[in-house]
């Protein structure tokens, strides 16, 4: 170690500003901070600095990541071969059951989920560095968090182009053009994916994306699922009440059933256990509350993520819940709900990205209204207009552009009563 | 009616090498300095030249745009060097010491007895005035105002700071003495505020003539902009007077006496000083600092700051004492590459602190640490949220004040409250900054806008 100290310290003059090989600055930058925090010292105001930086800070999101990206990885392989087993009963038709066939769907999972990883990090760092050579910085943290974000709220069987695409656009437009990390409007990872969910919308929803293979399946199938398997998510099964083919799990029901009688088949497809430990299809890692709920745990505990913000969420979308549980208008208000809290992407939203302290209102009281109408929107979205099942990520987007006027109002209620104190006096 | 507020907000970082409540002579200095730059914004006026002789309490030099505000040498001597820096900015005006002490004389009066334009002309002429700064701007009031208080902070809570009880033990008459001569400043009240974590010393609870509060929490408690802040805000067109208690001391002295006495006890601190050494030293404003830590640091990488960590001022080993400082901290140099795994951004972090729970550190908030004045890190963007509003116990919003303040927007800063402020009461929040961001700095130079636009 002292031996590459030693490389470091003799490197550093030749790649400062009149050294040698100044233009590289921003690589070497990169790579030599990466290995060492630099041997900077304060200069002015305070001389003894908190340990923290925002490296560490953003490494902490991406390890609080894992559980769902490991759950990620199962699952993408788990529906995977739970697909193959109505093609293929004698050979999967066993893999239906969670544990059998554990490796064969782990090693699947990782061949589908490590691509996307890597065409994503890949795409986005390479952009970060030419932004950074024209800036004359090196890398800065942001897509660390940014990069690991978008394969999990990816369908696992997105092409891996339409990621690379998506990344580019993402931290081009969605961050750069405002100056890099910090200065963001909107969280980058859902700028990529409304970014392909409004331009290929056939790659981000519908039912032929959540479950690995699919597409497959049913060329290998005369054009059709199997009999007896489906694509559908539960926001999308939930979705089709609304409408007049109700489906769940691939059955179809009768458009004239009860709302009770439909929900009760749901519950029968997609039950609370299954849903909150994360056996249901979906994106890559928004499946398993339970994986969510570590990481949300790692983020609090370390105080990274605003509990505020978190809490708020979920307190937003519950009672938004509730309210459309009071109008009960059709089957997919009728909902319990909690549900509503455990299926689709919502609790990764809330802990993940709704988080993002760039894009979220940044006063302590904001922070709550935020979260609130956050999780409430998300609702709203989901049951009001079922032609986008999944609200959360427009409502985080919206509410990442509603969070200055948020702010707004929390610094003018600060401004008033701050004068206040003078007329009392 | 005196009042006690509890401060939920602020952080104490506990660092090695405190100082014991020993009180020794420093050797007397063969040399000291006035540095112009002590005072924000002072372009002074020098009346000596090299080579002239000095004595104690004679102007040295006056400030060029307000000349009743004079400065005096706290020696006698002679003027041996004025050093200057770029375009001709005076740094340094160095004063070597006479064997002989010889003071100008003035007839001691009873401030008590004479009126508000007299005790400000007897302070103004003498070098009393510098002693006195106000708020808004955190600089050397401006004589022409009258202030609606005058605030005292019988308490340093920043970190390894002196003790004002153990200082002062004592001085309780001329403490009063120099109370007396404020109290004829100000139309309104002179405010005290005491530690409410203790008892404070007799010079302290038994000053007349006062208003006394009290204040407990962490960091920045003590800080006068913080009393200031809960007990008797200042708005727009408002004045308040704050004096360091050591300095009421020196003023009540001159009255009593009729001579500037420059003498004061100074604390040597921190992790880099040998243990026997840490004490409290007597010496004088502006006193080389090598009389005091010669022979008492434990390594050659260190950085000597006059002042405590998070607001003072870096001086070379053989540099001078800050104008209105009692505090020397010598901390160890953070000028090494650290490896990732090992010492840094990814490394356990045993020996780190931090106020976040990124570091297990935080388990153990009152062992005390050798921090180093690496910055521990990269300037970056404003990134996280919310690590400010923790150690700011000021109904102000820290991110919204520091971005008016990098957009330029005065109407933003006033309304957000910078007339209440001093980059000392923002120096927990650039200590936390994780993107690492000079907040100092920033609010300095907000400040200066503002005087150049609103006052």
């Amino acid at each position: 170690m002292k031996a590459l100290k030693k490389v470091i310290q003799n490197l550093d003059p030749k790649f400062e500003k009149g050294g040698k090989w100044e233009k590289m600055y921003p690589l070497y930058e990169t790579l030599s901070t990466f290995l060492f925090t630099p041997k900077h010292v304060t200069e002015q105001g305070s001389h003894i600095r908190d340990g923290v930086d925002l490296k560490r800070t953003m490494f902490m999101v991406v390890i609080a990541m894992v559980p769902a990206l490991l759950f990620g990885i199962y699952n993408t392989g788990h529906w995977h071969y739970e697909l193959q087993s109505y093609l293929n009963p004698e050979q999967y038709g066993a893999y239906s059951d969670y544990l059998t066939g554990f490796g064969d769907k782990v090693l699947y999972g990782v061949l589908q989920v490590l691509p996307i990883i890597i065409v994503s990090y890949g795409v986005g760092l390479a952009i970060e560095f030419v932004f950074g050579f024209v800036r004359g910085h090196g890398l800065h943290e942001g897509f660390l968090v940014s990069g690991m974000l978008i394969p999990l709220i990816m369908p696992a069987d997105v092409p891996l182009w339409m990621v690379g695409v998506a990344t580019a656009f993402a931290v081009v437009i969605g961050k750069e053009v405002f100056g890099g990390t910090g200065m963001n409007i909107v969280n980058i990872a859902l700028t990529a994916r409304a970014f392909l969910f409004f331009a290929y919308p056939t790659a981000m929803s519908g039912d032929k994306v959540w479950k690995s293979g699919t597409s497959d399946v049913i060329a290998q199938n005369g054009g059709v699922l199997p009999d007896g398997a489906s694509g559908a998510t539960a926001l999308g099964d939930m979705a089709s009440f609304v409408g007049d083919s109700p489906m769940v799990a691939g059955e179809a029901l009768s458009a004239s059933m009860s709302s009770a009688d439909l929900l009760q088949k749901f519950e029968g497809a997609y039950d609370p256990l299954h849903a909150i430990i994360g056996m249901i299809p979906g994106s890559v890692g928004e499946t398993s509350v339970i994986a969510i709920l570590l990481g949300a745990g790692l983020l609090l505990y370390t105080g990274v993520a605003s509990w505020r913000i978190i809490l708020s969420f979920f307190a937003g979308g519950f009672a938004f819940a509730l309210l459309m549980n009071l109008i009960g208008a059709n089957a997919y208000m009728d909902m319990p709900a909690y549900y509503h809290l455990i299926i689709g992407g919502f609790a990764f939203g809330a802990v993940f990205m709704a988080t993002d302290p760039v894009t979220a209102s940044q006063t302590q009281y904001g922070k709550l209204w935020y979260g609130f109408l956050g999780g409430g929107l998300a609702i709203l979205i989901r049951v009001l207009n079922p032609a986008y099942p999944e609200g959360v990520m427009l409502a985080i987007l919206f509410m990442n552009i509603m969070a200055p006027l948020i702010d707004h109002y929390v610094v003018q209620a600060n401004i008033t009563r701050r004068k206040k104190r003078f007329k009392t006096a | 009616m005196s009042k006690a507020v509890r401060l939920k907000k602020g952080l104490d970082i506990k660092l090695l090498g405190e100082a014991d409540q020993v009180k020794v002579e420093a050797k007397q200095p063969t040399m000291v300095a006035l540095k112009p730059s002590d005072f924000h914004g002072l372009i002074p006026k020098v009346i000596l030249k090299e080579g002239e002789k000095v004595k104690r309490g004679e102007v040295v030099f006056y400030d060029k745009y307000n000349k009743d505000v004079k400065f005096v040498s706290p020696v006698t001597g002679t003027i041996s060097e004025i050093l200057r820096g770029e375009k001709r900015r005076i740094l340094e005006i160095r004063i070597s010491v006479a064997a002989t002490d010889e003071a100008v004389q003035v007839n001691p009066v009873d401030p008590s007895s004479i009126s508000r334009e007299e005790v400000k002309s007897t302070m103004l002429a003498n070098g009393l005035w510098p002693f006195v700064k106000q708020r808004p701007l955190d600089k050397i009031a401006d004589p022409s105002v009258t202030p609606k208080s005058i605030f005292i902070s019988a308490f340093d809570s920043a970190p390894l700071a002196p003790d004002y009880d153990f200082i002062l033990h004592g001085q309780d008459q001329f403490f009063q003495h120099g109370l007396n001569a404020l109290a004829k400043l100000t139309d309104g009240k002179v405010n005290i505020t005491l530690n409410g974590k203790g008892a404070s010393d007799e010079c302290f609870q038994n000053a007349k003539n006062v208003e006394i509060n009290k204040i407990s929490g962490k960091h920045p408690a003590g800080n006068v902009g913080t009393q200031i802040h809960h007990f008797d805000p200042i708005d727009k067109g408002e004045f308040v007077f704050t004096l360091n208690p050591q300095d009421v001391v020196t003023i009540g002295k001159f009255f009593a006496e009729g001579q500037f006495d420059a003498s004061r006890i100074v604390a040597l601190t921190g992790s880099e000083v040998e243990a026997s050494a840490r004490k409290y030293y007597k010496t004088i404003i502006g006193a080389r600092l090598d009389t005091i830590i010669d022979g008492s640091l434990t390594n050659d990488n260190v950085r000597v700051v006059s002042g405590n960590a998070l607001t003072g001022k870096a001086v070379e080993k053989d540099g001078f004492l800050g104008f209105y400082d009692a505090h020397i901290t010598v901390l160890p140099e953070g000028n090494e590459h650290k490896f990732f795994l090992t010492e840094g951004w990814l490394a356990p972090g045993f020996d780190k602190y931090s106020s976040h729970r990124l570091f297990p550190t935080w388990l153990t908030p009152n062992k005390k640490r050798r921090l180093d004045t690496n910055l521990n890190g990269e300037q970056r963007g404003f990134v996280v949220t919310g690590e400010m509003e923790k150690v700011l116990p000021f109904d102000i919003l820290p991110m919204q004040l520091i971005k008016a303040i990098m957009v330029n927007d005065i109407d933003a800063m006033e309304q957000l409250g910078i007339y209440e402020i001093a980059p000392e009461d923002f120096a927990l929040c650039e200590y936390v900054c994780t993107s690492k961001i000079a907040i100092q700095e920033k609010i300095r130079e907000g400040l200066d806008v503002i005087e150049e636009e609103c006052m």
